[in-house]
This record gives structure tokens, C-alpha cells and sequence, in this order.
């Protein structure tokens, strides 16, 4: 139980394929091509989408690839689409998103490692309660709470602005950081820990010298999963901001649902393509890491 | 700093003060905070106010389980949970039998595993509101998939579930299965990594062929796996809105609502909040029918070893 | 005539003054709204242009989808006590509980500067926004939703002469069909729906009918044989409709304006679209209220909320916008862009199209009725339009949707 998480065997254990062009061989290869080109079409069909101008979407095949490639759809989500007479495009939920995003995953890794510091090292009375309460939190859908929580940012005086909305995304994003990191920490051998207490070593001491260093991959793992999920947020940022502070998720929707005469599926497309640039450029940079992440978040207890 | 002069046992045996391990739990206290203020605190004030007459404020107006009956006596709610049913047991299938599938697939030492693998699980790094809008423009009926098929001459082919009652919620499971089958299988694949290589040896000498073995003996070694699995499904599915909301918003009629939805749209559109907080503690009550079990098997007396 | 002109001018003036007072610099003010549409832009657009002209700055703070997705955002953020410094909101019944916690702006002083009392007409718009004899909105405009709009494109290929009212539409419905045409533009959504039950309602159960159910909220006039002859006239347009797979409002006007559709009901609003799309009325389309058949209309519409603010020189600029928004030239502007009435009887509308003459004739003959938003709370309203989605994308009977529209009516508050 106590195995590193993130060390999980990378082999493949299955049984191993004999000839290159044997039946399993080419049904094997055949399903997963198959499957592969779901996967792969709405990004196509997306990309394919934006690149054509309005005449030629109208002609109506999705799948085609465009005959006159143009950017003007690209540049148009970015600064010029419409909503209300805000005609600044995406650009400026652009801004607002960076905003909102720094310093909520700071916050929310800084708060959750040391959770999980104290859940692996640092038990005391009633710290497994509180952490079932956590993972149990993580579960319960985000409506229960929403009202109770306009109140308590009221009473705070956050409502609306940006650290209000970093706090929400802090809150809900400790159930799965802190699982993460309290399992990783539970994996570090006990030997190191009690060798530091030995010497003399305190609360922070330990965990600037020792666990940090030593986490550092998972730090990467959570930093990506808070990078993705708080882009992607919509229910939050749709009731937490102002349009002013409005993220660029929230904003995306406002763009593609304010049709002024004609509906621009190429602008609109566009605009898709470009709120998930940040979560795809970061998925394909990370590879592994992204995928190590979320299995060892969701794989272990 | 104060040091004890013993280091503390890790296992909590010794009878503990309030102050041993204190800067521990101070810096815990943002955790604390959460669960109980938060976590615990929201949820008991919104079952508490799903007993009131509570329009658009707050209101301690107790109306005992009035809320609760025409909650229940609703169409929109009934129609709403039967949506996320049909949803819920098929997409947990689906992405059941996806992601072991692909996993069971990508674990047969192949080549490009790593290009597969990140292509199943790309869409989870989209957000639900790409996602939606990515497939409502495919399903669209006038330049989508339906028109393309038709102009390679099948004249005859129908598949608009975005405006058709019947079928919208499968418009929906297509989506939502495209965006999160990649975790599962990522899941599953470190599932399938942690058992051991001998099994496939010991299967071959018996003579049990590839597909048996996954069912008869692979597969039952990874409950685990399959549990937990099974408990993200099914809490993503109850969750399950922002894909609505852009992809179908809840239409053709009321065709595609789901309890989330509701949630929302009577305690902000209706101006409703009592009706709204009945509709949250229902979810909730399914949530922990879901959990309870599974949070005793997973952390109910199991200490650290 | 020019004497209330005069005073309302003044007052305005007046406000402004003070408010400059408070204040050497202009002062930005957060407008939220749901105005996002082509027609819906350019209106608000003459709004800020007026606000800017001022000193002051317009913060747009426009919010897509209907109101039904602004208005939680909007409230939200006023129990959170982070509001904007105004907002649109339909006057009526949704802001009862805001004034009642007292987080709304008492507009009397700025109401009675300007002697809206006056000048508002039909009273009944500032009736809606007054509780307890104070005065917390501005009417800004009159939106009747019983219109319906028909295209001449369409009916120009078909061969068929252009209706004039709802009977010889459903007689032409067929001829379309054949030739092609969607005969009934509908956007799929509960709203939209209901919209077009309200008017075939009143044009066939007639207005006593109507009144019956949507003033006195009688559920028996509601089970009644008129309404039964309405639900069935539903159930009819509903199968003219069928075709017809848009879910925007807006998207469904496109399709008349483009000659795909032959008719759409929708409200007055739809007139900024065609607009937009430079088309002209009684050549390229016509639009007939109450469907040509029973010429009366509500007289629903927005109005602005001003929110509570500790700040005194937010509050000034608060109150001057109030004055400004219902001052007569930007009253002509905004509602010439907005295809919707203006709340003041007092001003110049001769510029105005035809189906605004149509709508101004029907508003100086007194043929009103109040709206649904003032009538029924939001939680009766949604469950009318839940019904309403209900029905039109089922096979649903007509009997059993009257049925439960009468147990509606019956819980409605």
C-alpha cells in the first residue's frame, strides 16, 4: 500500500503479440485506428470549421477540408466578436482566465501539499475525519453549496471579484490535491521522516527540506490538474464573477450564444479551439506527467 | 520550535492533547475550515432550507415537506432524473467497456502506445462547454454528420438527435463518452500495469486464451480498480450540466433537463430557492447512497502501514 | 404637451446638475443586460452613446443567452452584495423581494423631478415598478409579444397572396408545405413556445377568455370550451411547426427574413432583426398584432434597477441615468433601434415603420392588456413554459395539456 504511486509499472504486462501481420494483430490494430478517428473528428472537424469562410460552411460538408484556408475567423474570436456592444472578442476573458488562474493554483497546491503533509507525517486526533469529510465533499454536487457560498462571500466582501473566485476554486480543489499529495508523502519512506525528527528537525523544517524536494513531480502532476480544471470551469465563473472578471470559458459561451443575424459557426469554432488551446498545448507538453497524475489521483485511496 | 524528546508515534495509539503536533493542526486549519464550514456548513444550511417557503431570499418560513412533494409531482424533475438514468447506466457501461477495452488493447505491448494514448485522452483536457459546442456543430442536422451521409447518397439516413426528443440524450452520452472514456482508461491501463506478469504465463501453461483470461482472471483481480472507477463515473454523472447547458440547453423542449439543471434554474430562474434546495438535498441523498459504502471500504478503519 | 416636455427636460437637467456637483470626473457605471441580438446591440448602443455624451462611462456588461440566463447572474450578484450599478430587468413581479430586502434604489425623487406620473403611458408600466407608493424602476420600453411575422418572399414563391390574419395562415399552411416552405418558424425553447400560446390564445379563446385566466387566474375559464379551442388551434400551428428546428428566437426570425419560413410569432422585438437585415415592412414582410385577429397587446417591456451603493457619487450618477434613460430623445432613439414602444405618450414617433404605427394606434386606442411578468410569479411563469416546451416537442393531447395547464392555474401565485 505504502508503493510510490507515481512509480507504477510503466510496462505493458499483457501477453505479447507474436507476428507483425497476425489476425489479433491487424483486429487489434484495425479497433484501435477505428477508434482513434473518433477521438480525433470533432478536433478535425473543428479545426477544418474555422479555417473556412461562411459561403463554404454553408455548402455543408463538415468533413471537407477547406477550400480557401482563412484566418479571419481566428482573428475575429480572438478580437472582434460580439456580445452586447463589447466587441473585443475573447481577449479579454483571455486576461481574466490568466488572472484567475495563477494565483488560485498557487493557493490551492500551497494549502492542499501541506494538508497532505500533516494527513501522511502529522496525524493528530480527528485528521482522518476531517480528510473522509474532504474526499467525501469532493463528491457532493457543487449545487448544494452554491447558494450557502454567495452568502459567505458576501460576508467577506468577495463576491464578484477575482479572489473570490480563487477562493472557491481553492476550496474545491483540495479534495483530490490533498488526496494526491497525502498519498504521495505516505509513500516516502518512514525511515527519512523519523531520521529528521531524530535530528531535531520541526513542522516546516521537514517540509521545505525534505518533502518538497523530494515531491517535486507531483507538484508538476497537480500544478497541471489545477491548470486544466480551473480553465475549464464554467459554473463558477458564471456565477461567482462579473462580466467584467468573466473567465474566458464563460466568455466563449456568451460569444457563440449572441447571434447577431447570421450564426458564424467558423468564428465560433474559432473561439472553441482557442479557450481549449491552453488545456490541450498543456496536455501535450506534460504527456506522461498528465497521465500519471490522474491515475495516481484517482487509482489509489 | 518545540521538540518532544520522543518522536511521535505515527499510528495514534498514544492518548493525544490538544496541543501535541499544535503547529500541525494549524496548518491544517485551512483543511478544517473546508470541511466544516464548507463542506458540512453548506450542505446542512441548504437541507435546512429546503424545509422553508423560500422564494427568492432565504427565508425561515418552515413549510414542513411541501417542497418535497411537488418536487416530486413535478414533470420537469421526473423528466429529469429519468434523462440522467438512461444517461447514467449507459455512459457507465460505455465507458466501462471503452476504457477497459482500449486499455486491455493499448497493454498488449504495441507500437505508438504513447500516440494512442494521447489521443483518447485528449478530450479530457477540454472543458464541457468545448466539448458541447465541438458536437452540437457535428450533430448538427442541416451541415453535420446527417447531411454529409446523406449527400454520399444515402438519402434516408436520420440522425438529428439534437432535435429529436427521443434520442437527444444519446446526442448527449456521445459527448460525454468522448470526453471522459480516456480517464477511465487511463485508469484502468494502471490497473492492468499493477498485476503480475506471471498470471499470463500461468494462463498460457493452462491453456486459457487471451479473452478468458481478461474476463475469468484479470478483471476479478482488479475490483479495486473498477470500484473506483465506477464511484468518478458516477459522481461525474450526477454532476453532469455544463455539457447540457451547451450542448442541448435542456432542449428540444424539455427532452434533455437534468437534476442538476433544475437545481439551478429553480433556485435562480424560478426564483424558487426552497424548491432548488429540495431538488440539491435529493441529488445529495443519491450522492450518498453512492459513497457511503465505498468511503467505509476505502478508508473506514484501514491505518496507514 | 410641450409644458410636461418642458418639467421632464428640466428635471433631467436638474438631476444632472446636482450630479455634477458631486463629482468633477465622470463617473463609470456597470450597466448589466441581456440585450444581445443584431437589433437588440444597436438599441443598447444608443443608450451608452447618450450615457457617454455625459461625461460619464457606459460599462457594458451585456450577458448572452434570454433572461432567463441573466437574471440568476444578475440577482446573484445582487444578494452578494456586489451589484452593478444598473440592470435591466422585466418590470413586474421579479424584483418584488430585492426592493422588499431593501437592496434597490428609491427612484421617487428622481420620478417626481421628472413627472413620470405624467408621462408614462399605459400607468400601468410605472404601476410595475412602484411598492408600497415608492417608485424603485424606469420603464424604458413597451414590448407586446402578439404579433406574428410574415415573410413575402416565401409566399411570392409559393404563388399565394400574403395573409392578413391568423385564419387565412393556417388556410395557406398546405400550399407552403408543397411548395417547400417551413409554413411556421418556432425556436425550440419553453419561452418562445409560450409566447406563441399566449397569442393564439387571445386571438381564439378571445380576451374575456384571457383575462379570465391570466388576471383572475380562474382554473375553470382555464378547462373552459374557449380555451379548449385554443389548445387545439396550438396543436394545429404545432404540426405547421414541425419542421422547423431552430432554437434561438433570433435564428427563427433568420428564417423568415431569408424566406424559408413563412410566418413567425414572436414579440415586437423581432422587428429590430428585420431591420438589422434592412428589409422593408408591407414589401418584404408584414406583421400583424394580435394576429390579425384581436388587436390588443400587453404591454410587458424592461425596465432598469439601480442597486443600493454606499458610494454617494455612484448613487448621483444612479439617479441621473434614471433621468436620462426615459428622456424624450433618447427615448426615441433607443426604441427606434429596439422596434419596441416608448413608455412616454409625449414624443415624436412619426419616424417610426409601419408595425410600430400599428402597434402606437393600438396603444393610443387603449387596447392593452398587462403581461404575463406582471401578473405571474417567475416560478407560475416557468412552469407555464415548462408545460409549454412540453407540448409543443410531443404528441401530447390537447386535452391533457389543457388539463395541466388548468392545475397550473389553479397552484399559480
Amino acid at each position: 500500500m505504502a508503493d510510490l504511486t507515481t512509480n507504477t509499472a510503466v510496462e505493458p504486462r499483457g501477453p505479447k503479440l507474436k507476428k507483425a501481420f497476425s489476425r489479433t494483430n491487424i483486429f487489434l490494430y484495425g479497433t484501435l485506428i477505428m477508434v482513434s478517428m473518433y477521438y480525433l473528428l470533432p478536433l478535425y472537424v473543428m479545426i477544418v470549421t474555422s479555417l473556412k469562410g461562411m459561403p463554404e460552411i454553408r455548402l455543408g460538408n463538415v468533413f471537407g477540408p477547406p477550400m480557401d484556408i482563412t484566418f479571419e475567423p481566428w482573428v475575429r474570436a480572438w478580437s472582434e466578436a460580439c456580445t452586447g456592444i463589447n466587441c473585443d472578442g475573447l481577449s479579454r476573458g483571455f486576461g481574466n482566465s490568466v488572472r484567475i488562474l495563477i494565483p488560485s493554483v498557487l493557493l490551492s497546491i500551497a494549502i492542499a501539499s501541506v494538508n497532505g503533509y500533516a494527513l501522511s507525517n502529522w496525524k493528530f486526533k480527528g485528521s482522518e475525519v476531517f480528510f473522509t469529510i474532504l474526499i467525501i465533499g469532493a463528491f457532493i454536487p457543487y449545487q448544494t453549496m452554491l447558494y450557502p457560498i454567495v452568502i459567505m462571500l458576501r460576508e467577506m466582501g468577495l463576491m464578484g471579484s477575482i479572489w473570490g473566485l480563487v477562493l472557491v476554486h481553492t476550496v474545491f480543489g483540495m479534495p483530490i490535491l490533498t488526496l494526491l499529495f497525502r498519498n504521495y508523502f505516505s509513500s516516502i519512506p518512514e525511515e527519512l521522516f523519523k531520521a529528521a525528527r531524530v535530528d531535531g528537525a520541526g513542522f516546516w523544517q521537514i517540509y521545505f527540506q525534505i518533502m518538497v524536494p523530494m515531491a517535486l513531480p507531483i507538484f508538476v502532476v497537480a500544478i497541471i490538474l489545477q491548470v486544466t480544471g480551473i480553465w475549464n470551469d464554467f459554473l463558477f465563473g458564471v456565477i461567482y464573477t462579473k462580466p467584467a472578471t468573466y473567465p474566458m470559458t464563460v466568455q466563449l459561451n456568451n460569444i457563440v450564444n449572441s447571434v447577431q443575424g447570421v450564426k458564424e459557426y467558423n468564428v465560433n469554432m474559432a473561439a472553441t479551439l482557442l479557450t481549449g488551446l491552453v488545456p490541450l498545448v498543456i496536455y501535450f507538453a506534460s504527456g506522461k506527467l498528465f497521465v500519471r497524475g490522474i491515475a495516481a489521483g484517482a487509482v489509489k485511496g | 520550535m518545540t521538540v518532544p524528546s520522543v518522536p511521535p508515534t505515527l499510528s495514534g495509539k498514544r492518548p493525544s492533547k490538544l496541543f501535541k503536533n499544535w503547529m500541525a493542526k494549524m496548518a491544517s486549519l485551512p483543511m478544517i475550515l473546508t470541511a466544516l464550514v464548507v463542506f458540512v456548513g453548506g450542505t446542512a444550511w441548504t437541507v435546512t432550507y429546503s424545509f422553508t417557503g423560500s422564494r427568492m431570499l432565504p427565508r425561515t418560513k418552515w413549510v414542513g415537506l411541501d417542497q418535497y412533494e411537488r418536487l416530486w409531482s413535478s414533470d420537469r424533475w421526473m423528466i429529469s432524473i429519468t434523462n440522467l438514468g438512461i444517461y447514467g447506466i449507459c455512459s457507465l457501461i460505455l465507458t466501462l467497456f471503452i476504457g477497459f477495452t482500449l486499455a486491455a488493447c493499448l497493454d498488449r505491448k504495441i507500437r505508438f502506445e504513447g500516440v494512442f494514448r494521447s489521443i483518447f485522452l485528449y478530450p479530457f483536457a477540454l472543458s464541457f462547454v468545448v466539448t458541447g459546442l465541438a458536437w452540437q456543430w457535428i450533430l448538427n442536422p442541416d451541415f453535420g454528420m446527417q447531411s454529409v451521409v446523406r449527400d454520399w447518397g444515402w438519402t434516408a439516413f436520420n440522425f438529428d438527435p439534437l432535435n429529436n426528443p427521443d434520442i437527444v440524450m444519446f446526442g448527449l452520452l456521445i459527448a460525454g463518452i468522448w470526453q471522459g472514456s480516456g480517464l477511465i482508461m487511463c485508469i484502468m491501463l494502471a490497473g492492468l500495469r499493477g498485476i503480475d506478469e506471471d498470471i499470463w504465463k500461468a494462463a498460457k501453461v493452462d491453456g486459457i486464451g487471451t479473452v478468458k483470461t481478461y474476463i475469468m482472471v484479470v478483471i476479478p483481480m482488479m475490483r479495486p480498480v473498477f470500484v473506483t472507477a465506477l464511484v468518478l463515473i458516477a459522481a461525474g454523472i450526477i454532476k453532469l450540466y455544463d455539457l447540457v447547458v451547451a450542448q442541448t440547453g435542456g432542449g428540444p423542449g424539455l427532452s434533455s433537463e437534468v437534476p442538476a439543471k433544475y437545481v439551478i434554474e429553480l433556485m435562480f430562474r424560478a426564483q424558487n430557492l426552497g424548491q432548488g434546495f429540495a431538488a440539491s438535498t435529493m441529488m445529495l441523498c443519491s450522492v450518498v447512497i453512492i459513497l457511503i459504502p465505498w468511503a467505509y471500504l476505502e478508508f473506514g478503519g484501514r491505518k496507514r502501514g | 404637451m410641450s409644458k410636461i416636455l418642458k418639467s421632464a427636460l428640466l428635471g433631467t437637467a436638474l438631476t444632472a446638475a446636482t450630479a455634477t456637483a458631486v463629482m468633477a470626473e465622470g463617473v463609470e457605471l456597470e450597466v448589466t443586460h441581456w440585450w444581445t441580438s443584431g437589433g437588440e446591440a444597436a438599441a443598447v448602443a444608443k443608450f451608452a452613446n447618450a450615457w457617454n455624451a455625459t461625461g460619464n462611462t457606459w460599462v457594458d456588461g451585456a450577458i448572452a443567452g434570454s433572461g432567463g440566463t441573466a437574471r440568476p447572474i444578475i440577482i446573484s450578484r445582487i444578494i452578494g452584495g456586489d451589484p452593478m450599478a444598473a440592470t435591466q430587468l422585466n418590470h413586474g413581479r421579479q424584483a418584488e423581494e430585492l426592493i422588499e430586502a431593501g437592496l434597490l434604489l428609491d427612484l421617487t425623487d428622481v420620478a417626481e423631478a421628472g413627472g413620470w406620473a405624467e408621462i408614462v403611458n399605459p400607468s400601468s408600466l410605472l404601476e410595475a415598478c412602484t411598492l408600497d407608493g415608492k417608485i424603485y424602476c424606469v420603464p424604458v420600453n413597451i414590448h407586446s409579444a402578439q404579433w406574428i411575422w410574415l415573410s413575402h418572399a416565401a409566399y411570392k414563391s409559393a404563388g399565394l397572396d400574403v395573409p392578413t390574419d391568423w385564419n387565412e395562415f393556417t388556410a395557406s399552411a398546405g400550399s407552403l408545405k408543397e411548395a417547400g416552405i417551413l409554413p411556421l418558424a418556432m425556436g425550440q425553447q419553453g419561452w418562445q413556445q409560450n409566447i406563441a400560446f399566449g397569442a393564439i390564445t387571445l386571438a381564439v379563446a378571445g380576451q374575456e377568455a384571457w383575462n379570465g385566466v391570466n388576471i383572475d387566474k380562474n382554473a375553470d375559464v382555464a378547462r373552459g370550451p374557449e380555451y379548449t379551442a385554443a389548445f387545439e388551434a396550438v396543436a394545429a400551428a404545432r404540426d405547421l411547426a414541425a419542421e422547423s428546428n431552430v432554437q434561438d428566437w433570433n435564428m427563427a426570425t433568420n428564417l423568415v427574413i431569408t424566406g424559408q419560413a413563412g410566418a413567425q410569432i414572436m414579440g415586437d422585438w423581432a422587428q429590430g432583426e428585420f431591420s438589422v437585415a434592412e428589409q422593408v415592412e408591407g414589401k418584404d414582410y408584414s406583421c400583424l398584432p394580435g394576429l390579425g385577429l384581436n388587436p390588443v397587446i400587453d404591454t410587458g417591456g424592461d425596465a432598469f434597477y439601480f442597486p443600493v451603493n454606499d458610494d454617494p457619487a455612484i448613487t448621483a450618477a444612479q439617479k441621473e441615468l434614471a433621468a436620462l434613460l426615459i428622456s424624450p430623445e433618447v427615448q426615441v432613439s433607443f426604441n427606434l433601434a429596439k422596434g419596441s414602444l416608448p413608455v412616454r405618450g409625449d414624443i415624436d414617433m412619426s419616424t417610426a415603420n409601419g408595425c410600430m404605427q400599428k402597434g402606437l394606434k393600438i396603444l393610443a386606442n387603449g387596447g392593452v392588456l398587462p403581461s404575463g411578468d406582471i401578473s405571474f410569479s417567475q416560478d407560475t411563469t416557468l412552469q407555464i413554459e415548462d408545460l409549454q416546451a412540453q407540448f409543443w416537442s410531443s404528441d401530447m393531447s390537447a386535452a391533457d395539456a389543457q388539463a395541466a395547464y388548468a392545475d397550473i392555474i389553479a397552484n399559480a401565485d
